[in-house]
């Protein structure tokens, strides 16, 4: 600095801003966490193009960008300021994307997209104000809606995933999605059963291996099949500090204690805890759905129930429900609870007294 | 940086005491903690407001024109909750009246004409033997001095060692944390006052009839540590501890907690539980002026922040006004923000005309850059991430109370979610990712509850 920028305060009027302390601030921001979340979500999405091939490609562009116009449109309907800057929104497309099936119809997912979004987020006042993961009110609405595609899989790793589209995926609007029937029996690898490992488990008592559930090899929704990598993007964010590691422990470990105890009990039926945790979508609702900071609850107490009752919910749900996944219930039921749950759980404060009589 | 580094991956340091909750904001402390204390010229004009501390304030013994001798009394304490005050140069009284204070209404202050180039020795005191006196009679001398806590807060010291008849006090906590960014205050005061220290310690012991006495510092100011340890007596009735530095560890209830795992109990004293806490600037302050009968005419104050050129930590005679330091310490013209304490719970002047009072231990300028980041951030709705209730250290629901307090239920804040118990720590509104004015919203809902009570 040189000299002439040191000027005599008396001499002048001063320039000075009034606020209240504190008058530091650290940089993360609403912004700059829901970026981060996207990062981590990017190398799930690659491998599950990798795998799938352009239509996991085209369904994941459909699904943010019908989020993305949704977000618009409807803020420009309400007039007030777009709100899609914050980077939220995208968020809730790639996660629809990826817990959509790999050749489920465009133009379903848009609609999807939209019901998520529309419905889910903007209608309860948008980022903050929403009850439960938009993409999650997506992805039911998508069950309810479209039954059959939702539970129509393809082959992973086939031959030409780059080249040609999965036939249902080109299905043109309000149409019938096109069977895949034979193009899965052209393409399909090794027996190919057209079914994730979960549904071979509970329909047909058929077992996968751990290790492929761990690495991808599987059949499943877009991004639900590698575990492993589900679990390194969310350490990333661990690390940065943007997700609430508390909540994956809780849902991880509830999960496996309860599918562990009835796995002592009968291990002829029921799935061991390894096979719980690495497959369908459990990985993913819990490192990356469950923690939706808006839908979970805010007390330390209140982190651990909620996680424990989605883990309990899921195994209850895949061992005895009609549907061989239940994670997408279980944690719409648990963010639906979850202002319940904060209630329930206010924290002991520092120095508290016992209050003598009523009041 | 690197001796943040280091701390983390010392073994020793893991297992030191501390508290639940709060954060880690960046120090800042490096650009003054190497830097000894110094002195700065006496300005014409002395402004010594009359109600410097908590309570009632002063009563004028001077008049206008009337010489006073640097280290006289010129105002007396009205009452018990109320302490004197004394002239901290030498010159004549000019006028009694109004003046802008940081707190914000103007208030009644003595206005000192400095006599130009008079020496700083204080040559109006009485030596004693602080070692005859009794527990009443070392009371009534702590108030004669004008002590009141250095750290900030500005309680009279003299109240806090007369605690209630039915609690006895058996540790005397001496905080030296001072876990405000930027501040180094207290950490040049246990380098270079020890000694002060240590004999202020004995004095608040005695007073107390205490059986022990900690001195609790951050794991940031080992040095200070060392510097204590070599004066302290060899009877092991005083021993002073690094605590894990974490704002806001500097705050009395975190510290009981932090140093004895007690929890001071909601709207009760620390001497509920034993304990009496007071701040190393005070302590030094009492062992220095107690055997010579002296008054608190001066304080360290850390001048510090990017719009200051010449940082450092000066010994300012109390009611200087902000105006001559920063003419003093050249000052660079973009300032946005001149803050009277911490960046954390300070709070900002907007008159340069505003003194250095008892309880400022800092002055900080923040320039236009600092600012302007701050102001470029836009709120967001709440997110509920509970962000702020890991952050609290007073394990209060931030988030809850503060969407009470964006709909006005300022009553269900006290009554079902302990608003009373925030101490204003400001740890919710730095880590809030939506910017959200959390603290700011509590300030407003306490004392408009404040206000309702009192019309009630």
């Amino acid at each position: 600095m040189n000299k002439s920028a040191s000027r005599s305060p008396s001499q002048e009027t001063l320039n000075v801003q009034l606020h209240t302390s504190p008058y530091l601030r650290p940089s993360a921001s609403v912004e700059v966490i829901m970026r981060n979340v996207v990062y981590a979500l990017l190398p799930i999405c690659m491998f599950s193009v990798y795998q799938f091939g352009i239509s996991v490609l085209a369904l994941v562009i459909v699904c943010v960008g019908a989020c993305l116009l949704t977000e618009h449109f409807v803020c420009l309907c309400s007039s007030k300021p777009s709100t899609t800057n914050d980077w939220s929104v995208v968020i809730t497309g790639l996660l629809l994307a990826l817990t959509l099936p790999p050749g489920f119809p465009l133009w379903m997912a848009a609609v999807a997209s939209i019901v998520g979004v529309a419905v889910g987020k903007l209608f309860f006042g948008g980022l903050g104000y929403n009850v439960m993961n938009p993409a999650l009110v997506g992805r039911a609405f998508a069950q309810a809606a479209f039954t059959v595609p939702m539970t129509t899989w393809v082959p992973y790793l086939s031959e030409n995933r780059f080249t040609e589209f999965i036939p249902s995926s080109l299905t043109l609007p309000f149409l019938r999605p096109i069977p895949t029937a034979d193009w899965v029996a052209e393409n399909a690898i090794d027996g190919f059963a057209g079914a994730t490992p979960l549904a071979l488990m509970k329909f047909e008592q058929v077992p996968t291996d751990s290790i492929q559930m761990l690495l991808g090899t599987t059949a499943g929704s877009s991004g639900e099949t590698s575990a492993l990598l589900i679990l390194l993007c969310g350490a990333y964010l661990v690390m940065r500090r943007m997700m609430n590691w508390r909540i994956t422990a809780s849902v991880l470990l509830t999960a496996a204690a309860t599918s562990g105890a009835f796995y002592l009990l009968n291990p002829e039926i029921y799935p061991d805890p390894l096979f719980t945790l690495c497959s369908g979508g459990l990985m993913l609702g819990a490192v990356f759905m469950a923690t939706d900071m808006v839908a979970s609850p805010v007390t330390p107490w209140g982190i651990w129930i909620y996680g424990a009752f989605i883990g309990f919910v899921t195994v209850i749900i895949r061992l005895f429900g009609g549907l061989p996944e239940g994670v997408m219930y279980a944690i719409l039921l648990a963010n639906a609870a979850s202002p319940l749950i904060s209630a329930a759980t206010q924290p002991k404060i520092y120095g508290a007294v016992k209050r003598k009589g009523g009041q | 940086m690197f001796t943040k580094l280091q701390r983390t991956l010392d073994w020793r340091h893991w297992f030191l005491g501390t508290f639940p909750h709060g954060i880690h904001p960046a120090e800042n402390k490096h650009f003054t903690a190497g830097l000894p204390i110094q002195r700065l010229p006496f300005s014409k004009r002395l402004v010594l407001p009359l109600s410097q501390h908590a309570g009632k304030p002063s009563k004028p013994i001077v008049h206008p024109g009337q010489e006073v001798v640097r280290g006289e009394p010129i105002a007396l304490a009205d009452g018990f909750m109320s302490v004197p005050l004394h002239a901290p140069a030498t010159g004549v009284i000019r006028e009694i009246e109004l003046m802008p204070t940081a707190k914000g209404p103007r208030t009644l202050s003595i206005i000192l004409e400095v006599y130009p180039g008079d020496s700083q020795e204080v040559r109006y005191f009485k030596s004693r033997n602080v070692d005859e006196m009794s527990q009443q009679e070392i009371v009534k001398a702590v108030q004669e001095t004008g002590l009141v806590g250095l750290g900030g807060a500005a309680f009279p010291t003299h109240v806090k060692l007369t605690p209630p008849k039915d609690h006895k006090v058996h540790t005397v906590l001496i905080n030296g944390c001072e876990c405000e960014p930027f501040l180094t205050t207290d950490h040049r005061v246990m380098l270079e006052q020890a000694e002060d220290l240590v004999a202020g310690t004995r004095i608040f012991m005695k007073a107390l009839n205490a059986e022990r006495a900690i001195i609790g510092t951050e794991n940031n100011k080992l040095d200070a540590v060392e510097a204590i340890r070599a004066k302290l007596p060899k009877d092991g009735s005083i021993t002073v501890q690094a605590v894990k530095t974490k704002y806001p560890q500097g705050a009395e209830k975190m510290l009981a907690k932090a140093l004895m795992n007690l929890e001071i109990p909601s709207g009760g004293y620390p001497s509920s539980v034993g304990l009496a806490v007071f701040n190393v600037s005070s302590t030094a302050q009492v062992g220095a002026l107690l055997p010579v009968n002296g008054g608190v005419i001066e304080r360290v104050v850390t001048v510090t922040g990017p719009g200051i050129e010449k940082q450092g930590n000066y010994n300012v005679p109390i009611g200087t006004p902000i105006r001559f330091i920063l003419d003093q310490l050249g000052f660079r013209g973009s300032a946005q923000h001149i803050i009277l304490g911490g960046p954390m719970m300070g709070s900002c002047i907007s008159s340069l005309d505003v003194p250095i009072t008892k309880g400022c231990g800092g002055v900080l300028v923040l320039t236009e850059r600092d600012v302007q980041s701050e102001a470029s951030r836009t709120s967001h709705p709440c997110i509920s991430c509970g962000a702020c209730v890991e952050a609290c250290p007073m394990h209060l629901n931030p988030c809850q109370l503060g969407r009470l307090a964006y709909k006005s239920q300022y009553d269900e804040m006290q009554s079902s979610f302990h608003l009373n118990d925030c101490f204003e720590c400001g740890s919710c509104s730095y880590v809030c990712p939506s910017s959200i004015p959390l603290v700011q919203y509590f300030r407003i809902a306490k004392s408009a509850n404040r206000e309702k009570a009192k019309k009630s």
